[in-house]
């Protein structure tokens, strides 16, 4: 069993209105130590694999093919999550 | 001869039966086409409409990118097969590779309805020929994520290209690059625009114009186009 996290963030040149939106709304909330905001994606592959580079390899390929989209996006991380052998606990 | 234009169906598409409808008016026969089904039933032309197909989940059009009748298509495409993608079909284009840049949220954060005017900037492609270059056309626009972004040398490479086939007048409703509304392949089969044409065909239902409320029809020109294009050029063995 292994999990790989994805990390997707919008290019930095361009304006990520949603993260704009956010950094509007957390003065009005008494935030006011923020003054910027950006907003991505954060995918959590499974797999009945074992971590192995190959795994690895093929979300690599899966991030820039599928999960992000060149022109208006970055792959910023690509990794292993150490936790997924872990049980998974109950939030509650 | 009887153009057979297909209109395809993906999850979440919104405005097939419109599109079927406009393409009927302009003569043609509108054949229904599901995502994911590979066959094409033998159309001479093929529409990707407006809606969200798989709810932009993800990106707009990046799931539909990969639906079985989209590799069909993106291979009849290379192959000089006429392709119109308007709106959600447009995003789908681009996230195919047929036609360069991304959509990206409106500027203005919010969902945008109106009327929309364009300057047709190139009437040489197969679903433009209709206009004049430099005709000013009033179609709706509707959308969400609608600003065409692309790196500036893309963006110099498409204007010297002549590739910019509408741009926005009067007001850029989204933040797209150089007020782009729609562009066109190196061949000018392949085209996609934010703007719907296929809402602008029919008295009563258009946008308002000088010949009354709701009178518009400049999206007919569009489809009236690819039966221009299609039956005064032989059609590919």
């Amino acid at each position: 069993m292994a999990r790989v996290i994805v990390d997707v963030m919008p290019k930095p040149e361009l304006l990520d209105p949603q993260g704009k939106a956010v950094a509007g709304a957390l003065p009005r909330l008494g935030f006011t130590q923020f003054q910027a905001v950006r907003q991505g994606k954060r995918f959590e592959l499974e797999s009945t694999e074992a971590a192995s580079p190959e795994l690895l390899a093929a979300a690599r390929e899966a991030a820039v093919t599928v999960l992000s989209n060149p022109v208006i996006e970055d792959v910023v991380s690509v990794r292993f999550d150490p936790a997924a052998d872990a049980v998974p606990q109950d939030p509650a | 001869m009887t153009v057979r234009v297909g209109v395809v169906t993906f999850p979440g598409t919104l405005d097939d039966r419109d599109a079927l409808r406009a393409v009927r008016l302009a003569g043609a026969e509108g054949v229904s086409l599901w995502h994911a089904d590979k066959s094409l039933r033998q159309v001479d032309a093929v529409i990707l409409p407006g809606g969200f197909s798989y709810g932009d989940y993800l990106r707009a059009g990046a799931i539909a990118r990969f639906a079985p009748v989209m590799e069909s298509i993106v291979e009849a495409a290379h192959g000089g097969l006429p392709v119109l993608g308007i709106c959600n079909g447009f995003q789908v284009l681009t996230e195919s590779h047929l036609l360069p840049g991304s959509m990206v949220k409106n500027d203005h954060l919010t969902f945008v309805c109106r009327e929309q005017r364009l300057l047709v900037e190139n009437n040489r492609t197969a679903w433009t020929n209709r206009f004049a270059a430099g005709q000013e056309i009033t179609i709706p626009l509707k959308n969400q994520d609608g600003q065409f972004v692309a790196d500036a040398a893309t963006l110099d490479r498409l204007e010297a290209e002549g590739r910019v086939v509408f741009r926005y007048q009067g007001w850029n409703p989204n933040g797209s690059r150089r007020d782009i509304a729609g562009i066109t392949n190196q061949a000018g089969n392949v085209v996609g625009l934010m703007p719907h044409p296929e809402h602008a065909v029919e008295p009563g239902f258009g946008p308002d114009s000088a010949a009354g409320r709701r009178a518009g029809q400049d999206g007919l020109a569009f489809f009236a186009s690819l039966v221009t294009h299609l039956t005064a050029t032989p059609a590919p063995a």
